[in-house]
């Protein structure tokens, strides 16, 4: 072993033509989701099924006054309780089965598991209840409603972070918004102007964050949380100061109408959450869309990505990063500042001191949830929204679950998916996405 | 077309980096910048990339000043750069990566990657770079994406194309063939400037050489001059090329690494079913092109890495230890990056000369710090080791490189060493310090330390091995005698073991 | 330095233009440079702005304003009175009342200022340790929450002797926020979660579980029907600190001995020492032998047990009793106040005497002249976000810009990593995602940052140039070697891809 010449066999293969042969590689397993998997089918089995009370759990789906009627789901509670103990237990199964033999499982099976264990919970939650009739097209309708300034902020966070530049100022930027919106509105008479105000008060504090991260090279995290202090201090001074000395004039806003597209908006469920929307309802749906196809199909897009994911490279080729940086942050608080002024011409009749209540936060959790993909984004703001309306709902219902523990659930839920998945998964977007820049 | 550099020069501060420096490069030559680290020919080129603005002189091209606001501007003008550390965006596409800052779009702004793609294959076709424009680049191996980088270039229509240090990253065949591809492109009218400083290299491409040091024209040449003639004028004085070292005094063989695996978070085996052994009193230089597995293998020694197989030192197990434990056994490392892992940039002078040492006496114990103890510690290995500082309460941060390395040095040659393994010892470290820290590296050998050396420098490895295992895609592809010609182990670095089957060195290989 | 040469060419300073004392030399350009200048300036920069927001809002000087062309003095006038009227009982409020009758009266402010202050200096601290260890603890509130309840919970339950009783209230709303703290840091050691996440989504889940507690008979006072606890019990409260007249209380005294504590566990500590190293570089902390994960649960325990700490403070000196809002925005303040202090144990015990006063001093002007609270809050932003920037506040008021070298060693390493040192500019993400921008960004950023330092972009900060700038490594002939051209890049190694190193390094071959 000293001296000699050690030879491997095999080692003969030309590498100069062509690309280089690869290294042999191994499967790597993550055990992760399987194990998180059993942890909640236990749950299920623990409460869903051993754990079920009542007889059944209603869910309604249209009102009396719908033109198409679609009967009532009735879900006896103990039976759905082990029916869906038994998926989950076989989709636990498979999902070790399928990390045993290629690593990881894939995302439909993450979705299937989700989807089950929701249902499981709601037939459980509901016929536990005292009243166990729950308005299900109401349930997801509401849902939708509170994901709107999420969505709102979520999409600002994609955009900002997709360009390189953490955005934890969507607090301030969606509070902003709401300001603006609610004393601009109020003062002009004109709900256009409160959106074009909330734009450009969005907008405002991403300068702010842009300046002092793009060129005062301020952590960003520390920009952003001390905007939002500063947004949240502005906007509270001025509301003790003009805003309530005088609310009339300055607190009482117009507010944007529903436009109900005919017939689409009769269609069960989906119809009034997608066709019975106010302006900022629709143009919500369009940014998500916007900003998904002009991310990944457009030149525009291709230079975003570019200078989020390798910016000297993007430099090299003739691409202005601080210019696109600038751009794309003043963008996102723009996007932001439209969802603020959901709050105060939407939502709430005036604006009041603090009104977003860490929405910010949450649609912050939701671009990580979502990979930094706007559809994903979407998709988990949804699902916080979900969250939220269960509580109040349930709230209502009277069920054996304190409403604090529903409102922590998308707290919970992020930190699950913060340290169980996305912490380690390299997916298409976290794989070369900036998330925190120190 | 005839790009001219006239007069430029290059100020930071008081520090002169171009000084008045001229250079004509016109189609169908090859025009080879030669100098040292440091010697401004990255800076020269980065001015006439547009990345920096130049401080007197101008840039003419075909007789017409220009002024280049950036990078765009000077492709514009028809100027491309491969530059040394590639400036791919790893999750993008080969054609992604093509198309960025001259994508071709439909209506909206909707991006045409097709149009891309037809032209890479072109490309691709006539120069025979085998590149396929849906694969990511983070899946290509190095040379590959250094192709990439050149259709990036010529894409664009570029008639300079500037290659700064291009073979840093190739094996000799990856090298010869790069060689071939800028005689086809030469030979099709673009001007080249090569950056390099490699002798070789230079007199097998160059039409016309210039030599830079210290930020000035020194002196230019044809390419028929004599090498060491090119190397002095590099260098500045006379240049031994070899030196000869002692011949060890050999003692038993205390460190043993068996049957090493290692893998990357993905699966790829980083390290492959490697063993050896060394002796007291011995150095082993691990040979290779950078990444194929040198840095995972020391850092699974030192138990930053995990790994499958055996690491013995003295006959105890280390495989499955803390880095702390592993150090406490008597292993000195010197990580081959000292910025990202050797030191500790806000943390002074002193604090990194202690950086493993803070809880044991004199330095501290395990509660709590000795100032005045790690200051005096400092201000003797500073003596000791000749590190130039202000101060050792200065952040080490403030020092230069060569310095820099002689602070990670003087911290891990400590008495007692069991073990000492040191990763790319002299990178970026001017000649000075390189003469000094060699010599120290052999002391330590001859106090009776197994030593192991992992450096992508053949002369480094030559200087200081006496025995040589050559890695290849995370395996050792042999372990041969320090005394080995360059040839051989050149062919070994690319893979191919030339006493185990001479008739696998392809006609590709013979042509160097 | 003897063997220079004999080669024309420049004979640059033997470390570049950035080394030794600063250029010109004077103690006034010097003092003007430093980063006590700028903080002193960010205060009253961040007044002067907070003033025009109070003239704004004033409605005699809205008044005024209405005839300014008739009348410009009245509207002169008004503005001024605004600001003097709110910053005087500012001033009455937070330090010296001279309006007061007795002795007492007068500096009944100031003990209000540093009772105010006492729970602020202590969590800030916590903060600034974690800042210090390189994690960006936002859940101060959720870690605080803890500390309450954990301490409201034995100090209502148990009747112990005074002294027993005090120390084991104390001790366990310290492990009450250590425990809350340690999820963080055991969460983002096992699984790279990123702590400004989990800790932003644990205050929430803190703030809605004392919310439960406080319905609950753990926590609810027996016979009320409000989410608020019993008294704690005599034996469990610090006791005044200098008589009845005043709420000052004997948690002042732990807040000094917690800041003597913290300024010995940094500075001085061998546990301090690796959370410095992990905080400016992980990957050569971890190099070094420095468990790094163990680092990131150390930094949250003692960071969350500071917060809990804090939190006892609350409970057991100033309010005796626990609300669902005890943390109240504490939390976001720490930050503010270990930013202010500079994350110095010394600089944040002055940070938070400042800040709590503004919050007393704010109280007085709000009931005085109708000036709202919520102006502290703007102060407070606005004076960390310019002592963050530094050329900004220069810009300001046209001081001198520090020399290179003065910048990199007075930058913080908290708001301007890429400032402060080469390799402190290394990212701490320690999660599997970390993006390819992050090193190349950083890299950038060293360049422009010295250019915005209004201070030429010195290649001789970064290392390889300045190897040609010193003629002593000129020295003995010897081996010719090759070295890149340019070493690595300042950033470190750019982590391209994770399983290959692309950014290239050297290869000779012959």
């Amino acid at each position: 072993m000293s001296t000699t010449v050690t030879v491997p066999s095999g080692s003969g293969a030309s590498p100069a033509a062509g690309p280089a042969p690869q290294p042999q590689r191994e499967i790597v397993r993550h055990w992760a989701t399987p194990i998180t998997f059993a942890v909640l089918t236990v749950i299920s089995l623990l409460v869903f099924a051993l754990g079920a009370s009542g007889e059944s759990a209603t869910f309604r789906i249209s009102t009396e006054a719908d033109a198409v009627q679609i009967p009532d789901i009735v879900a006896p509670t103990v039976p759905v309780g082990w029916i869906i103990t038994l998926l989950l237990a076989a989709l636990t199964v498979w999902g070790l089965l399928s990390v045993r033999r290629r690593g990881t499982v894939p995302g439909w099976g993450s979705a299937a598991f989700a989807v089950l264990f929701v249902a499981g919970f709601l037939v459980w939650v509901v016929g536990a209840a005292d009243t166990t009739t729950v308005f299900l097209t109401g349930l997801i309708a509401g849902a939708f409603v509170l994901a709107v300034p999420l969505i709102f902020g979520s999409m600002a966070g994609v955009l900002s972070e997709r360009a390189g530049v953490v955005n934890i100022a969507i607090e301030g930027q969606l509070l902003a918004g709401a300001f603006t919106a609610a004393v601009t509105g109020s003062v002009t008479g004109s709900v256009w102007a409160g959106l074009l105000a909330a734009v450009v008060a969005g907008a405002l504090v991403s300068a702010l964050l842009a300046v002092f991260s793009i060129r005062y090279l301020v952590n960003q995290v520390i920009v952003g949380v001390v905007l939002n202090v500063l947004v949240a201090g502005l906007t509270s001074f001025l509301f003790s100061t003009l805003l309530s000395s005088d609310s009339a004039r300055f607190n009482s806003p117009p507010h944007f109408e529903s436009i109900r597209i005919p017939v689409l908006a009769d269609i069960p469920v989906i119809g009034p959450i997608l066709f019975d929307q106010t302006v900022l309802g629709y143009g919500m749906y369009l940014i998500v869309a916007a900003l998904y196809v002009g991310l990944f199909r457009t030149r525009w897009g291709l230079r975003v990505r570019a200078v989020g994911e390798h910016p000297k490279a993007a430099d090299t080729v003739g691409i202005n990063v601080l210019r696109t940086r600038y751009v794309n942050v003043l963008l996102a608080g723009a996007i932001a500042g439209m969802g603020g002024a959901f709050f105060t011409l939407v939502n709430s009749s005036s604006f009041s001191k603090e009104m977003t209540a860490g929405q910010g936060f949450i649609a912050l959790a939701a671009v990580i949830f979502g990979r930094w993909n706007p559809i994903g984004a979407f998709f988990a703001a949804l699902l916080f929204g979900f969250a939220t309306n269960m509580q109040y709902v349930l709230a209502i219902l009277g069920t054996p679950v304190p409403s604090q523990f529903m409102a922590m659930l998308p707290y919970l839920v992020t930190i699950l998916v913060v340290a169980g998945l996305v912490g380690r998964s390299r997916g298409p977007a976290a794989a070369g996405t900036p998330y925190v820049k120190e | 077309m005839k790009l001219e550099l006239r007069g430029i020069t290059k100020k930071f501060g008081a520090f002169t980096a171009n000084d008045s420096i001229d250079l004509t490069v016109e189609s169908g030559q090859v025009h080879s910048l030669l100098g040292e680290n440091g010697a401004g020919k990255s800076t020269l080129m980065n001015v006439l990339f547009g990345l920096y603005e130049p401080t007197a002189g101008e840039i003419r091209v075909d007789g017409t000043p220009v002024r280049f606001g950036g990078p765009g501007e000077a492709m514009a003008a028809g100027i491309g750069m491969v530059h040394q550390h590639f400036m791919l965006i790893p999750v993008f596409t080969v054609a992604e990566n093509v198309a960025l800052g001259d994508e071709h779009t439909r209506a909206g702004g909707i991006l045409d990657l097709e149009t891309t793609r037809r032209r890479i294959r072109e490309i691709s076709d006539r120069f025979g770079f085998h590149v396929d424009p849906d694969a990511l680049v983070e899946d290509l191996p190095v040379g590959v994406q250094q192709r990439v980088e050149i259709i990036k270039a010529l894409v664009r229509d570029a008639r300079v194309l500037i290659l700064d240090e291009p073979t840093a990253v190739l094996t000799p065949q990856e090298t010869d063939e790069l060689l071939d591809i800028i005689r086809q492109l030469r030979d099709s009218g673009t001007a080249i400037v090569f950056i390099s400083h490699k002798l070789r290299e230079v007199k097998a491409i160059s039409t016309q050489i210039t030599v830079l040091r210290r930020g000035r024209v020194v002196g230019t040449a044809d390419p028929g001059a004599d090498q060491s003639e090119l190397a002095a004028l590099m260098v500045g004085r006379d240049v031994v090329l070899n030196r000869a070292k002692s011949a060890p005094t050999l003692g038993e063989e205390t460190f043993t690494v068996s049957n090493l695996t290692v893998l990357s978070p993905d699966g790829v085996r980083l390290v492959d079913d490697v063993s050896f052994g060394i002796r007291q009193g011995e150095v082993l230089a691990v040979a290779g092109v950078q990444g194929n597995g040198q840095t995972e293998l020391t850092e699974a020694i030192m138990g930053l890495h995990k790994a499958q197989g055996s690491i013995r030192l003295d006959g105890e197990e280390l495989l499955g230890r803390t880095t702390r434990q592993v150090i406490r056994a008597g292993v000195g490392y010197v990580p081959e990056d000292r910025s990202t892992d050797g030191l500790v940039g806000p943390f002074t002078v002193a604090e990194n000369l202690v950086l493993n040492r803070y809880d044991r006496p004199p330095a501290g114990n395990g509660l709590q710090l000795d100032p005045k103890a790690i200051r005096r510690l400092a201000q003797k290995r500073v003596q000791e080791f000749d590190i130039r500082t202000q101060g050792v309460d200065l952040p080490v941060g403030t020092l230069s490189g060569g310095n820099q390395q002689k602070v990670v040095m003087a911290r891990e040659l400590v008495d007692d060493l069991k073990l000492f393994i040191a990763s790319q010892p002299t990178r970026g470290v001017d000649v000075g310090s390189i003469e000094f820290l060699h010599e120290r590296i052999i002391r330590e050998r001859d106090s009776g330390t197994p030593v192991m050396i992992v450096s992508t420098e053949l002369d480094e490895v030559l200087d200081l091995a006496d025995r040589i295992a050559v890695m290849y895609h995370g395996r050792i592809i042999g372990i041969v005698p320090g005394n080995t010609s360059r040839d051989d182990l050149g062919l070994m670095m690319a893979g191919i073991d030339p006493a185990a089957s001479p008739q696998d060195t392809t006609p590709k290989g013979a042509t160097a | 330095m003897s063997a220079v040469t004999t080669q024309a060419g420049p004979k640059p300073d033997a470390s570049g233009p950035s080394a030794g004392r600063p250029a010109g030399g004077s103690a006034l350009r010097h003092m003007l440079a430093g980063n006590g200048m700028v903080t002193v300036l960010a205060i009253v920069l961040s007044l002067v702005i907070s003033a025009v927001l109070i003239i704004l809002t004033d409605e005699e000087v809205l008044e005024a304003l209405g005839y300014f062309f008739a009348r410009p003095q009245d509207t002169l006038v008004a503005a001024w009175e605004a600001v003097a009227a709110a910053y005087a009982a500012l001033f009455r409020g937070a330090v010296f009342n001279y309006q007061a009758e007795d002795f007492t009266g007068m500096i009944y402010p100031f003990m209000e200022s540093l009772t105010l202050s006492t729970p602020l200096i202590i969590i800030s601290l916590g903060i600034a340790i974690s800042f210090r260890s390189g994690l960006f603890n936002i859940g101060g509130q959720g870690q605080m929450i803890f500390g309450a309840m954990f301490a409201t919970f034995f100090g209502v339950h148990l009747q112990l002797p005074f002294g027993v009783h005090l120390l084991l209230v104390v001790i366990m709303g310290i492990l009450g926020g250590a425990l809350w703290g340690s999820i963080v840091g055991i969460l983002k050691a096992a699984t790279g979660a990123h702590e400004v996440i989990l800790t932003i989504m644990l205050n929430y889940i803190a703030v809605y579980l004392v919310a439960y507690l406080l319905q609950t008979p753990v926590l609810q006072r027996e016979g009320s029907t409000n989410p608020v606890s019993d008294f704690l019990e005599p034996t469990a409260v610090f006791p005044p600190l200098l008589g009845d007249s005043f709420r000052l209380h004997w948690g002042f005294v732990v807040a000094i001995l917690t800041t003597v504590f913290a300024w010995w566990l940094i500075q001085r500590s061998t546990i301090g020492f690796q959370l410095r190293a992990v905080g400016a570089n992980p990957a050569a902390a971890r190099t070094a032998g420095v468990s790094v994960k163990r680092m990131y649960v150390v930094a949250m325990v003692i960071s969350g047990g500071l917060a809990g700490l804090a939190g006892v403070s609350q409970v057991s000196g100033t309010e005796k009793v626990l609300n669902t809002d005890v943390a109240g925005s504490f939390g976001f303040d720490a930050i503010t106040v270990a930013l202010l202090g500079r994350s110095n144990p010394v600089g944040v015990f002055f940070a938070g005497l400042l800040f709590g006063a503004l919050r007393a001093g704010g109280v007085t002007m709000q009931t005085e002249t109708g000036v709202p609270i919520d102006i502290v809050l703007i102060i407070q932003s606005l004076i960390v976000l310019f002592i963050a920037a530094p050329p900004l506040v220069r810009t300001i008021f046209r001081l001198p810009a520090p020399s290179a070298l003065e910048a990199r060693t007075a930058a913080d390493p908290v708001t301007q990593p890429a400032l402060a040192g080469a390799a402190a500019a290394t990212t701490t993400t320690a999660g599997g995602t970390a993006p390819a921008a992050e090193s190349a960004v950083v890299g950038d950023a060293v360049g422009v940052a010295a250019g915005d330092a209004a201070s030429p972009p010195s290649p001789a900060e970064t290392a390889s140039p300045a190897e040609t700038a010193s003629p002593a490594e000129a020295a003995p002939a010897g081996a010719r070697r090759d070295t890149p051209d340019a070493g690595p890049p300042p950033g470190g190694r750019g982590t391209a891809s994770p399983t290959q190193d692309t950014t290239g390094e050297e290869g000779e071959q012959r």
